[in-house]
């Protein structure tokens, strides 16, 4: 009990650090083309739905002309490395304008169990660029393989 | 596999003998396994080349990858819609070979980069660990972390961004994700390779199983700027 209290605690003190991090305005901070402003962390959040079926929910929606139709759909929940994972993308005049997880680690003893020993150890900071001198670069040049099936889903129902 | 080589030795006989050794090595896996090339052994199985024609490097690259899917849960998967693609896996393979190749050779202090896929020994030409620096995934001519690191492979798996859009050329209509890049320090190049890509498709979920596995370390970049790292990642940091 003891270990899931200062688990939760620790998890806290993440979230509010990278929260404190992601308002300090500093010129350092890079943030994509793309970046939402949402104050979700999804290494440190719990999922909130308890979903556990392949099914298709539309939260909203409104038509729009183009591309995708407007509003928040939720994927069906797949199963991931420690548990279920579930996405929900949101849709804005026919983009994807958010895709947020949401996670269901909680499911089995196992999971909670693996969960409260690695993710109290996973750090988060804000990118920043850096001007030291290196002798090689790694970075992407292809991308990976798969694709999240949830996602597929959900955007399928938003055509 | 169609992209720069970068090879570099420090000190040591024979340099030039053997870069050029390392690069027939890297052509002649690249006639094999490339997914672009009609000629390859792998767009020949997936035009219906039956299994018994199979070379013996193909059987043990794909042993390899179906180890590795065991190994992530089935996230790692060589095959796409059907169509087999290795590539996941065997641009970090061919690095660790080249590097035993050097090694074989004398040589103790260099380092090989395949398109970003890296695997450093020894030291560089100051005597110390070589610096690598991740890419900033949101700008190409940035660096958002410099590593020191010796006898280490490193591997960045990602998407690739052209202005606003996110793109993944190999699945079509893809879209963005949550994960921007996923850079996995391991013991060679190999490991470092397959479980980057690993951790990329497994999105939220990869900075937990990269933890879980010992030997290997992570720092991964969302979507949101924000950086999720292992709990030893920070030892690696320059």
């Amino acid at each position: 009990m003891k270990k899931v209290v200062l688990s939760v605690l620790v998890a806290t003190a993440f979230l509010l650090y990278s929260i404190h991090q992601r308002n300090e305005g500093s010129g350092a901070v890079v943030l994509p083309p793309t970046a939402q402003a949402n104050g979700s962390n999804s290494m440190m959040q719990q999922g909130t739905t308890s979903g556990n079926s392949g099914q298709m929910q539309q939260s909203t929606g409104t038509g729009h002309m183009s591309g995708y139709r407007d509003g928040t759909y939720t994927g069906s929940v797949e199963d991931a490395f420690y548990g279920n994972v579930q996405v929900q993308a949101t849709i804005q005049g026919g983009k994807i304008v958010q895709v947020t997880f949401l996670d269901h680690p909680q499911d089995n003893p196992t999971s909670r169990a693996i969960n409260a020993q690695a993710m109290p150890y996973l750090q988060q900071e804000a990118i920043s660029t850096q001007n030291s001198q290196v002798n090689i670069i790694t970075g992407a040049t292809d991308t990976s393989l798969a694709f999240i099936q949830s996602l597929t889903t959900a955007l399928s129902h938003a055509n | 596999m169609g992209m720069p080589v970068s090879i570099c030795i420090v000190g040591g006989r024979s340099a030039e003998r053997a870069i050029e050794a390392v690069y027939d090595l890297f052509e002649a896996v690249d006639a094999r396994f490339s997914t672009y090339k009609p000629t390859s052994e792998v767009s020949r199985i997936n035009d219906g080349l039956p299994k018994r024609e199979w070379s013996d490097e193909m059987r043990t690259v794909l042993a390899l990858c179906e180890r590795t899917k065991r190994e992530t849960n089935g996230y790692f998967d060589v095959y796409y819609q059907g169509k087999l693609d290795p590539s996941g896996l065997v641009k970090g393979w061919a690095i660790r070979r080249a590097a035993q190749l050097l090694e074989t050779r004398g040589h103790r202090n260099f380092y090989l980069d395949v398109g970003g896929d890296i695997e450093v020994h020894g030291h560089n030409v100051d005597g110390e660990p070589w610096r690598v620096g991740i890419r900033n995934p949101f700008n190409r001519d940035e660096i958002i972390k410099v590593l020191a690191l010796s006898d280490k492979g490193i591997a960045t798996s990602g998407a690739y961004i052209r202005g606003d859009h996110i793109y993944n050329p190999l699945v079509p209509g893809a879209v963005p994700r949550s994960i921007a890049s996923v850079t996995v320090i391991g013991p060679d190049a190999y490991d470092a390779d397959r479980f980057a890509t690993a951790a990329y498709v497994m999105g939220m979920k990869g900075p937990g199983f990269v933890e879980s596995r010992p030997g290997l370390e992570a720092y991964v970049v969302g979507q949101d700027g924000m950086a999720t790292m292992t709990s030893n990642f920070k030892d690696y940091v320059a």
